[in-house]
């Protein structure tokens, strides 16, 4: 159209609006890229050349705009090769039905010196304005939208057209062309809506290049990276106006742009007093409830501002929309307050009490026995050592098993907090609140604050010992609590959160050094909710339990080796069947870590394949220790002698397999200089190997193992291990699995891969 | 004014779904002399009443039972079901016994009103009637920032869902709105288009008061705490403190058991009440604290189970009529 000129293809500008009642914020983002997705797949299906393509988004409508546009599509013929000729029928007969083509027009042409039939299809040149009819109604019906619904008289039946909210209009102009075209009742046209309130009756759009400006002048920004920079911008203003700075937003940012077509930040204040109420507390209602922005004031603490985004220019320039709000804000915070100070009326003690109040899990009693159990186990990890204090002074330790004590008790007596019950995501933190109101140590109250922690990938991890004491015993009595009762997470589902749990244990044991064995840590948590079930019917207290128990040197992490665990637990509890189900759970949770150890050092480019030898040996139920196993073999498969050890082992390992050698008997046999080699290489490698690893020097392990590859790649190259001498032979398959035997003191080698 | 008939849709020819009268379109409504919505409770209650009766919507008066929501109503539960167009306006008490303050809080109530309009199947201008029926009470939106924010709704109790949003007036949640999808269990065929105003809340809004107590009530000298307060007192500590709870739960099991006799006697209007009586002792009941976190589940399955079975005994009934009415319909 625009062009005419000999040898330069006509094209035009296509615009399309979808108008619609308000769709919701957060879901704009998702609708842009699926309308931008959808034009240029039935684009392409429809042979058009889409160029550059301006996708934009209002709570009221969908903008695409795709520049340069051919008018037409060319001809073109597409030819298939088909079946050769005297082809069986059926054969032939397909080949033409995929094609859409009769027997009679096939052709048949010589291929390789063999007739062969294909289909030609001469598929005419269309015009773009026919195509985009067909396509705009396609797109329509194929959106995808997070949640979608019907609407109006239509819906009298299931099929009427779904969308996120009633569909309410659709511009569809190539130049200066309407392509007319109708969706179930919708049907397509130049006329649009201005702004709700600031502008009535309609807007006729001329083209592509007019509509942003039409808008504008109809109190509609139809760009929203435009509202989103007007927001940002005029919130920063209005803050800096008031003397204060704004708390960056950019989530708000991108919802408020969603939720206006002509926004405009106002500020207001709220009564001084609420400032008493924790910061966060003032934040999250104000961003969550209100989609409101928060200030500071020069020295950094929040200040009595909000900043609303009003959707409106008001003629008295907002004062009426900002009081509005602002009573608003000033009842949801006086409820905040109220919850503040009904809250510290109870100390946390008293709040704990509630707990029992608490399902924790229907198999697993009440928040209040978790945190008993919490309690003991987190002292269990400071009894044994496990988490030792920060300093050595005299004391040190009692104090922090006093400490771990308080801490863990109160862990989550804020659940039952009025201000919790409102704000759940304050867990934790409110706790840290209401323990320093009360006056109880610092240690004790960050611990309460955060022993939640680490919660997301980026969150900090707990270092201070009391709070890695309680945060450990939190997630390892969880972990072990689903999984003796065998509620482990199975494929996508993880209802209980035990991967992230898993994860947070490896993160703070890694951050802290902290040598713990997780099944032993399994099996005396499991211990306590055995002992609490049974004493619970017993009616006796577990402090006392624990108290005797800990006399006995029960918890002692020597004696809750096999013996002593199983006189404790499974004999006593073997009749409930309880004790089946976690002696399951123990052998799947190590593995459990491993799996969770491999996805998070997969980032670090540590190889899944050498945590699974070194894990595959059994035994190995320290993590940070076998973590440091790792790194030591990764090292040492990258270097040469790594690369042909393996080479070595695997070639061992095949013959022993093939073989299906398990190791014979003493025989009397003179050597040959490469079995003598191969002797004498394992007699020094293998007890230094042994002690390596027993002193946790994996380097050391490694070239201990690096002085068998000369010996094991000689005894390849001069001995036959099938040799027609049968005790030959056995002698040789018995050296190679005493090799064999070697490197599995240090890694598992069949699990390596290459 | 009409009274509730059993018929379909009084006011609206059956099979012209959007035979809503558009007539105050255009004229902004004049209020009658002596009616001020801005400064009077009840006038605002009026107005609402005349904007959607002039809508061509049956004014029904509250349902004669406890209840936690005007959703609860027969007019919006039940009449969501089935193809018959069915456009209605009331007022409907609610209670919320847990939300009681002993009249001591300036906005939470364990009686409270709302009103609701039902429009179905929903007309293609529902927000700008809605818009224009808050002009109508006084909000210009040109003054006040109205927003339409996202909120669906959802009541397994009903085996109902819907997508909407909360309408806010700066800021303020006024107004729920939603396109009911489901009930009881079926989908709704029509859809309809459920308004739910918060009436406190938009009268102290529109009348500055920032104490619901202090509302005028009638703009004649009676406040909202003349009305009301000390029924807050008195019902906070029955709710709270002195209801017999064993006579509460024996009360719960004979409503169900009620719900279930009427089932089975195929009076499924009647077993939904039964099942709407077990829904507010069961609040009452909570009110009360008696009912632990594990025996919640349990409760709330069992009045759930009530509602529904009510809802969709109800559907099959009418499912034969509503066939022979609207033979494209089906359940």
């Amino acid at each position: 159209m625009e062009s005419e000129i000999p040898g330069v293809e006509p094209v035009s500008d296509f615009l399309l609006e979808l108008r619609s009642e308000e769709i919701p914020a957060r879901m704009q983002a998702g609708a842009r890229k699926e309308l931008e997705k959808l034009f240029r797949r039935k684009m392409d299906t429809a042979g058009v050349a889409v160029g550059e393509v301006t996708v934009w988004s209002t709570p009221r409508r969908l903008a695409l705009i795709a520049r340069d546009l051919p008018d037409a599509t060319e001809a073109v013929s597409e030819e298939a090769k088909g079946p050769p000729e005297g082809a069986p029928d059926q054969a032939v007969e397909g080949f033409c039905r995929k094609n859409g083509v009769t027997r009679d027009e096939l052709e048949v042409r010589d291929v390789k010196g063999r007739p062969t039939y294909f289909a030609v299809k001469n598929i005419p040149g269309r015009q773009a304005s026919a195509l985009l009819a067909e396509a705009i109604p396609a797109i329509v019906r194929d959106f995808s939208w997070p949640k979608s619904m019907r609407w109006g008289a239509a819906s009298l039946s299931t099929e009427s057209l779904r969308w996120v909210r009633p569909l309410s209009g659709i511009v569809a102009l190539l130049g200066d062309d309407v392509i007319e075209c109708e969706v179930h009742g919708v049907t397509s046209g130049a006329v649009t809506l201005g702004h709700r309130f600031h502008h009535a009756g309609d807007i006729t759009i001329g083209n592509a290049d007019d509509y942003a400006m039409k808008l504008r002048a109809g109190h509609v920004i139809v760009d929203h990276v435009e509202r989103q920079d007007l927001i940002r911008k005029g919130a920063a203003r209005v803050a800096e106006e008031a003397g204060l700075t704004l708390v960056e937003d950019e989530g708000l940012v991108i919802e408020n742009a969603g939720l206006t077509e002509w926004p405009v930040p106002l500020l207001g204040r709220f009564e001084e007093d609420f400032l008493e109420v924790p910061p966060e507390t003032i934040q999250l209602t104000a961003r969550v409830n209100q989609k409101y922005f928060v200030c500071e004031d020069a020295k950094g603490e929040l200040a009595n501002a909000f900043i609303c985004t009003a959707n409106i220019e008001a003629a008295d320039g907002g004062t009426r929309v900002v009081e509005g709000n602002r009573k608003v804000l000033a009842a949801r915070l006086a409820d905040a307050r109220f919850f503040w100070d009904v809250d510290r009326k109870k100390t946390l003690a008293e709040h704990a009490k509630g707990l029992e109040r608490i399902t924790f899990h229907e198999k697993l009693g009440t928040v209040a026995d978790k945190v008993e159990r919490v309690t003991r186990l987190a002292l269990w990890l400071v009894d044994t050592g496990v988490v030792k204090p920060s300093d050595e002074g005299s004391g040190a330790e009692t104090q922090l098993y006093n400490y771990v004590q308080d801490a863990a008790a109160l862990s989550k007596a804020d659940l039952v907090t009025e201000m919790v019950g409102e704000f759940p995501e304050l867990q934790g933190l409110m706790g840290g609140y209401y323990a320093r109101a009360e006056g109880l140590p610092n240690e004790v109250a960050d611990a309460i604050r955060d022993h939640y922690k680490p919660v997301g990938q980026g969150d900090e991890v707990p270092t201070a010992p009391v709070t890695v004491a309680v945060a450990l015993a939190d997630k390892l009595d969880t972990l072990m609590a689903f999984f003796g009762m065998r509620e482990e997470p199975t494929g996508s589902k993880d209802p209980f959160a035990l991967r992230r749990a898993a994860l947070s244990v490896l993160r703070i044991l890694q951050a802290n050094n902290i040598r713990l064995n997780v099944r032993h840590a399994y099996r005396i948590a499991g211990l306590l909710l055995t002992r609490q079930i049974s004493n619970r019917a017993l009616g006796n207290k577990i402090e006392d339990d624990f108290e005797s128990a800990r006399k006995l040197g029960l918890l002692d992490p020597a004696t809750i080796d096999e013996e002593g665990y199983k006189k404790t637990l499974l004999d006593e509890i073997n009749a409930s069947g309880v004790a089946k189900n976690l002696e399951i759970g123990e052998e799947r949770l190590p593995n459990f870590f491993a799996d969770r150890l491999k996805v998070q050092q997969r980032e670090a480019g540590v190889r899944h394949d050498l945590i699974d030898a070194v894990f595959a040996l059994g035994g190995e139920d320290d993590l940070v220790r076998l973590l440091a196993r790792v790194k030591a073999l990764q090292s040492f498969m990258d270097t040469e002698d790594g690369a042909n050890l393996l080479a070595g082992y695997k070639r061992a390992a095949n013959i022993l397999k093939k073989e299906e050698w398990d190791g014979g008997k003493d025989l009397s046999y003179s050597t040959e200089a490469a079995e003598k080699g191969l002797i004498d290489a394992l007699d020094s490698a293998g007890p230094k190997a042994e002690s390596a690893v027993a002193e946790e020097d994996f380097a050391a392990a490694m070239s201990a193992l690096a002085s068998l590859r000369a010996p094991i790649d000689r005894f390849f190259e001069e001995v036959t291990v099938n040799d027609d001498d049968k005790a030959k032979r056995a002698f040789r398959l018995d050296l190679l699995a005493r090799f064999r035997d070697a490197v599995h003191q240090v890694a598992d080698f069949s699990k390596i891969e290459g | 004014m009409r009274h509730l008939s059993t018929d379909a849709s009084p006011g609206l020819t059956p099979g012209h779904p959007c035979a809503i009268a558009r007539d105050t379109m255009n004229t902004p409504m004049q209020q009658p002399a002596g009616r001020d919505p801005k400064s009077s409770f009840q006038d605002m209650i009026l107005a609402l009443h005349d904007f959607w009766s002039a809508q061509g919507c049956v004014i029904l008066q509250p349902y004669d039972m406890r209840m936690g929501a005007g959703t609860f109503h027969t007019a919006t539960t039940l009449r969501a079901l089935g193809p018959e167009p069915w456009n209605a306006a009331f007022v409907q008490p609610c209670r919320r016994p847990t939300d009681g303050r002993y009249g001591e809080n300036p906005n939470r109530l364990q009686h409270y009103y709302q009103y609701q309009v039902i429009l179905k199947p929903s007309p293609p201008d529902i927000q700008e009637l809605y818009l224009e029926s808050l002009r109508v009470i006084g909000i210009d939106p040109l003054k006040h920032d109205i927003r339409f924010v996202e909120d669906d709704w959802e009541s397994p109790t009903l085996g109902a869902w819907g997508l909407g949003w909360e309408v806010w007036c700066d800021g303020m949640e006024v107004t729920q709105f939603t396109y009911f999808q489901q009930m009881g269990g079926f989908d709704c065929k029509p859809v309809a288009g459920e308004l739910t105003y918060g009436l406190e809340r938009l009268a102290m809004y529109i009348q500055g008061v920032d104490n619901v107590y202090d509302l005028s009530f009638n703009g004649q000298g009676t406040s909202y705490g003349d009305v009301f307060l000390e029924n807050e007192k008195q019902m906070s500590k029955w709710n709270f403190e002195v209801a017999e709870t064993d006579a509460l739960f024996d009360l719960f099991n004979k409503a169900e058991a009620e719900c279930r006799n009427a089932l089975d006697g195929s009076v499924p209007i009647a077993a939904y009440e039964q099942a709407v009586e077990a829904s507010h002792i069961f609040n009452l009941l909570q009110a009360r604290g008696v009912i632990s976190v594990q025996e919640r589940a349990s409760y709330m399955g069992r009045v759930r189970d009530l509602a529904r079975g009510s809802c969709e005994a109800y559907a099959e009934k009418m499912a034969p009529e509503w066939k022979a009415k609207f033979p494209e319909w089906s359940l």
